[in-house]
């Protein structure tokens, strides 16, 4: 009796693994540096044995069974981490797919004249197909992931509280002011004037794309915070076309201390302590 | 009114929001508006779509770039949602009416702050509201 697709590729998958590797390691995207050529001969060996442990089976296209669960599996991982690591959809496609090619080239051979049989080559081409596409959603949904992380990254980091003068804080916010940004932004502020004794904090928005009611409000909510604090605060950093969107939105800051610049801002933090910056004169030798 | 150009975007949460502004930025540069009336545009956008998350849940805006004659091009945005509805939209165009504890700004606000401003709003049913924003005037 002839040997099935699946009892025949077994029979041939030390073939069909160096095949496929091959394929692999040609393909000039994959990142060498980031995984080693021992790592891709783990991971292919692994998700071949499982592969033909489908295909042994009658019923191949049931993605319920045990054995496609264990191939689903060790896929997801292996798109998981990749779409961590920063590869591209390409790179990570050529795993799959590239065993596709080699189940078939293999099959080529041991068929010599004759053509792999209609079904036989069917039933790998589903499966396959089947597989890239469960890589493509997860490795996706990684990457959304990462960005979602990403983002709450750099809204984190993008908000440094310097101290520029003994007892004058600045914070420069670029980007959009959302609620939770402010939170962070209000908390560090905060702990910042008590750290540091500081009775001025400067808000410098020139980064702000636009002043909505909302920014407005968290701006506004920010100083309150600050002057229950003990501190006062200015907004520096108004651009023009900035200052005429919120008249016209009807936002008031009248009780709010604000300046055009962040150098206008220092200025009058510098008069509120008392500070002179002066140009030294240079004492004449004799 | 012509339509050269139209791109429906859809808002489901707050992520959608920093995504959609920066495409209105897109079509603003496209056709040359100023900064200033390009930040009266984005800032109305912005408080619409906030409006939309908030009191809607979920909703779409639609993109386009429209013009009347060969001197005036200008951005249409039209937000619609399948929300509660506003139930009475004279006193949410007033300053300062606001049903959270906000400023009750966003709506007269926007309007200020655009050259057309339509609303159509059923109890129960949604709100559809369609700004428009000329490149010069
Ligand atoms: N898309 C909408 N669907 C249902 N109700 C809405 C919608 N947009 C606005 N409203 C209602 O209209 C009121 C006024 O809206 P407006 O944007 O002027 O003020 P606000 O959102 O309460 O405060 P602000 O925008 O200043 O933060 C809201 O409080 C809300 O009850
Ligand atoms: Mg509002």
């Amino acid at each position: 009796m002839a040997l099935s697709i699946g009892q025949l590729l077994q029979k041939k998958s030390k073939t069909v693994l160096e095949s496929w590797i091959n394929i692999q390691l040609q393909d000039d995207g994959l990142k060498e540096e980031l995984l080693s050529n021992q790592e891709i001969r783990k991971q292919s060996e692994e998700f071949l044995h499982s592969v033909i442990s489908i295909l042994k089976k009658e019923d191949s296209q049931n993605t319920e069974s045990p054995e496609f669960e264990k191939a689903a599996e060790i896929l997801t991982e292996i798109s998981t981490s990749r779409a961590m690591q920063g590869y591209t959809p390409r790179e990570t496609g050529v795993f799959v797919f590239g065993l596709k090619e080699a189940f078939l080239s293999v099959l080529e051979k041991e068929f010599k004249d004759s053509l792999v049989p209609y079904a036989d080559s069917q039933k790998i081409n589903k499966l396959i197909d089947a597989l890239a596409i469960l890589t493509f959603e997860t490795f996706i949904s990684s990457r959304e992931e990462v960005i979602l992380r990403q983002t709450s990254e750099i809204s984190e980091i993008s908000t440094p509280v310097i101290r520029v003068w003994d007892g004058i804080l600045a914070l420069p916010i670029i980007g959009t002011l959302d609620s939770a940004r402010t939170q962070v932004v209000m908390e560090n502020l905060l702990m910042k004037i008590v750290e540091t004794e500081s009775t001025i904090a400067i808000l410098d928005i020139s980064g702000v794309p636009a002043v909505d009611s909302l920014v407005a409000q968290h701006l506004i909510k920010t100083v309150s915070a600050t002057r229950l604090m003990g501190a006062e605060c200015i907004i520096s950093g108004i651009r023009p076309e900035i200052a005429q969107t919120i008249v016209h939105l009807g936002i008031d800051l009248a009780n709010i201390n604000t300046k055009a610049s962040l150098a206008h801002a220092l200025r009058s933090a510098f008069m509120m302590l008392k500070l002179e910056v002066r140009k030294t004169v240079e004492k004449p030798k004799f | 009114m012509i339509t050269l150009n139209k791109e429906t975007i859809a808002i489901k949460r707050e992520q959608d929001v920093v995504f959609f502004r920066n495409r209105v930025n897109e079509y603003a540069e496209k056709i040359k508006m100023g900064l200033v009336n390009k930040t009266k545009l984005l800032t109305a956008a912005s408080e619409l779509v906030r409006n939309m998350l908030i009191y809607a849940k979920e909703g779409k805006v639609i993109c386009e770039i429209v013009t009347i004659s060969a001197l005036q091009t200008g951005i249409r945005l039209t937000f619609i949602d399948n929300g509660p509805g506003i139930a009475d939209i004279d006193k949410a165009m007033t300053d300062g009416y606001t049903t959270g504890k906000s400023l009750g700004l966003g709506l007269p606000g926007a309007k200020r702050l655009v050259n057309i401003f339509d609303v159509k709003t059923v109890k129960g049913k949604g709100t559809t509201i369609s700004i428009t924003k000329w490149k010069n005037g």
